[in-house]
């Protein structure tokens, strides 16, 4: 297999300076955007968006062009970026935020223009040091190009754009806690309904909140149409995607692909195989959320339909691998500490549950393990998930509870002897 | 100490930015930090009143994100993650090392007030598990033995400007992917600091 390069060409193509404007304009940046502002209509790339048939690159796949539709009238509305990049697993938004943030500015203009939108706003992580001091010097560079502002390009489109820190909060992923974020508030996720921040989003005014790659992608969609994206990929999963790929592989790293081929040969052609000739034990097909794979599963496809179909999910497209010596309750354990610390609490279940969670994981980790804790993780993970099914049944606003129920299903379903090999068999008194 | 005329007036231009008020809380509490290394009593009253809102409400915000620190920091914050590529690629050796070299636990800062230690969630370095942070720069790739190296060289070369691309090539190995793009810019202070990004365009 071989990458496809459409949204990491730019960056490629120049390697020393693809940050600045100058080298971005090289390239025909920006002349996308200033052809669909002097010679488009909004209608015309809301049909370029929906023909692409591109899905959210966020971790919910859900349909970019149908969201845009959504988006109600009002005299105010916003679009904000999620950069809040925080899945474990996941660094492919910090590629884009820091090797091409003029891509994603001119995405930002051609969706503003596609949804009248006159205020847009890049929500990045605070963490993100680096990526944000780019985007932030790229935003000004905008701004003095005339690319961002009053009449933009001479037309009659006004834009502002600002770039907003957050401040290590996981859960402000998650749209609406993003929202109340950037509203300056806690960043709990909100009770719904409202269903759809296109509908009460950012002051309860409609609001397009679009992941970084998604937005990316949008000038190249509308450059060389719709149409020909999505004859990129699979039905269901068309256009390329940038995979992160980390864990015990060879070659780690970000790769911009196709969707459909397998995680075999992604990890075998691209990755170089697993370090040191070893045997994949486990994989996360899709971040920190998702379900684990065993190593015999290697041969499910990278699509959003084919991963959910084998009960996980693409999600943000981070694939780590475990290899055979991996101790998986010690990862299990990584995952929950993960969630129970990025709990925003505002749930007992996944407040209470993904505490409860960590510690009998430890217990059993430092082999103080319990004959009983097998069954107990099951029940309280069933609490926060009932019937641990997949898709995940909530008692939660947000799916952040139940994500933390993946690593101990998977664990239970596939893995439950080495879990049970950790218990002592004999107290010690 | 209370906040001085410029640091007001840069203030009020975050205020300015965003259509409603309560916005800029996060921006000024960042500012806050960068000031004093945390946010101090005092901070939370002057944003308040720039805000409209009440100390509480500022605290309850403050408190609820884990990088608004509620104690000072020491000059460099290390944050070692431990998410799961980081905890499958040794981050626990990592943090060892860093434990017993400044004989802190999580989330404490020494007496001389140099370093603050922290396990951290994910940072956004996985393909180059495991990695650090020293001031929000990320330094990936890391052996134990090079971050021994990065804590003594902080120690005696005690630099005001934290930058990433200096760190990742004297203590750094494999990276997430090819940084390219040579970078002098970097962190002072042991908090992101508003400061690299308070020349954000007045709302017009």
């Amino acid at each position: 297999m071989k990458e496809t390069i459409l949204l990491t060409k730019h960056m490629r193509e120049n390697p020393e300076d693809s940050h600045l404007i100058e080298s971005y304009e090289k390239s025909n940046g920006y002349t996308t955007a200033k052809k669909t502002l002097l010679g488009s209509s909004p209608e015309k790339v809301l049909e370029e968006i929906k023909a692409s048939n591109i899905r959210g690159r966020g971790g919910a796949g859900f349909p970019t062009g149908v969201k845009w539709g959504f988006l109600a009238e009002n005299e105010e509305r916003y679009l904000v970026i999620n950069a809040d990049e925080s899945e474990p697993g996941t660094f492919k938004d910090r590629i884009l935020l820091e090797r091409d943030p003029h891509q994603l500015i001119e995405g930002i203009i051609i969706t503003c223009f596609a949804a009248n939108i006159k205020n847009a706003f890049i929500y990045i992580r605070g963490e993100y040091a680096k990526p944000a001091r780019r985007v932030q010097s790229a935003v000004e560079q905008a701004y003095q190009n005339g690319y961002l502002g009053k009449n933009i390009f001479g037309s009659e489109m006004d834009l502002d754009l600002v770039v907003h820190l957050g401040a290590g909060a996981y859960i402000c992923g998650e749209e609406t806690a993003l929202l109340n974020s950037l509203e300056g508030r806690r960043g709990e996720p909100r009770l719904k309904p409202p269903y759809f921040p296109a509908v009460k989003g950012l002051y309860m005014k409609p609001t397009l909140v679009n992941n970084v790659e998604t937005i990316s992608s949008v000038p190249w969609i509308i450059e060389n149409t719709g149409e020909e994206y999505n004859k990129l990929g699979v039905e269901g999963s068309t256009g390329t995607r940038i995979f992160s790929l980390s864990g015990h592989v060879n070659v780690p790293g970000n790769y911009e692909i196709e969707m459909g081929s397998t995680f075999g040969d992604f990890v075998e052609t691209l990755g170089g195989g697993i370090r040191n000739n070893k045997k994949v034990k486990a994989y996360i097909p899709g971040g920190a959320s998702a379900p684990w794979f065993r190593g015999d599963q290697l041969n499910i496809k990278m699509t959003i339909d084919d991963v959910a179909n084998n009960n996980s999910m693409l999600g943000s497209g981070a694939v780590v691998m475990m290899d055979q010596d991996t101790n998986l309750v010690n990862a299990a354990k990584s995952i929950v500490s993960f969630f129970a610390h990025e709990s925003c609490g505002q749930c007992t279940p996944c407040r209470e549950g993904t505490t409860w969670l960590e510690m009998i994981l430890d217990r059993v980790a430092s082999g103080r393990g319990r004959t009983s804790d097998l069954e107990l993780l099951l029940d309280i993970c069933d609490n926060i998930s009932p019937g641990l099914s997949w898709p995940p049944k909530m008692t939660t606003i947000c799916p952040l509870g139940p994500s933390a129920v993946s690593p101990i299903t998977s664990l239970m379903k596939d893995f439950r002897e080495e879990v049970e090999s950790m218990i002592p068999t004999k107290v010690l008194l | 100490m209370s906040w001085d005329d410029k640091l007001i007036k840069q203030a009020k231009k975050i205020v300015k930015i965003y259509p409603q008020k309560r916005s800029a809380l996060g921006p000024l509490l960042h500012l806050a930090q960068s000031k004093d290394g945390y946010i101090s009593d005092d901070s939370v009253s002057v944003i308040s009143e720039l805000v409209g809102i009440t100390e509480v409400q500022v605290k309850s915000v403050s408190t609820f994100y884990s990088m608004y620190k509620q104690e000072p920091t020491g000059k460099y914050l290390l944050s070692v993650c431990k998410s799961i590529s980081c905890e499958i690629n040794n981050s626990n050796s990592i943090i060892d090392v860093v434990k017993d070299f400044t004989g802190l636990s999580n989330n404490e800062t020494d007496e001389e007030g140099l370093f603050t230690f922290e396990a951290v969630e994910c940072i956004g370095a996985c393909g180059g598990a495991p990695a650090i942070q020293v001031n929000y720069e990320t330094v990936e790739g890391l052996s134990t033995e090079n971050t021994l190296n990065l804590c003594e060289w902080l120690k005696n070369e005690t630099p005001d400007l934290v930058v990433a691309d200096e760190l990742q090539n004297k203590f750094g190995g494999t990276k997430s992917f090819d940084w390219a793009i040579s970078d002098n810019s970097g962190t002072t202070g042991s908090v992101p600091g508003f400061q690299t990004l308070n020349t954000t365009k007045d709302k017009k």
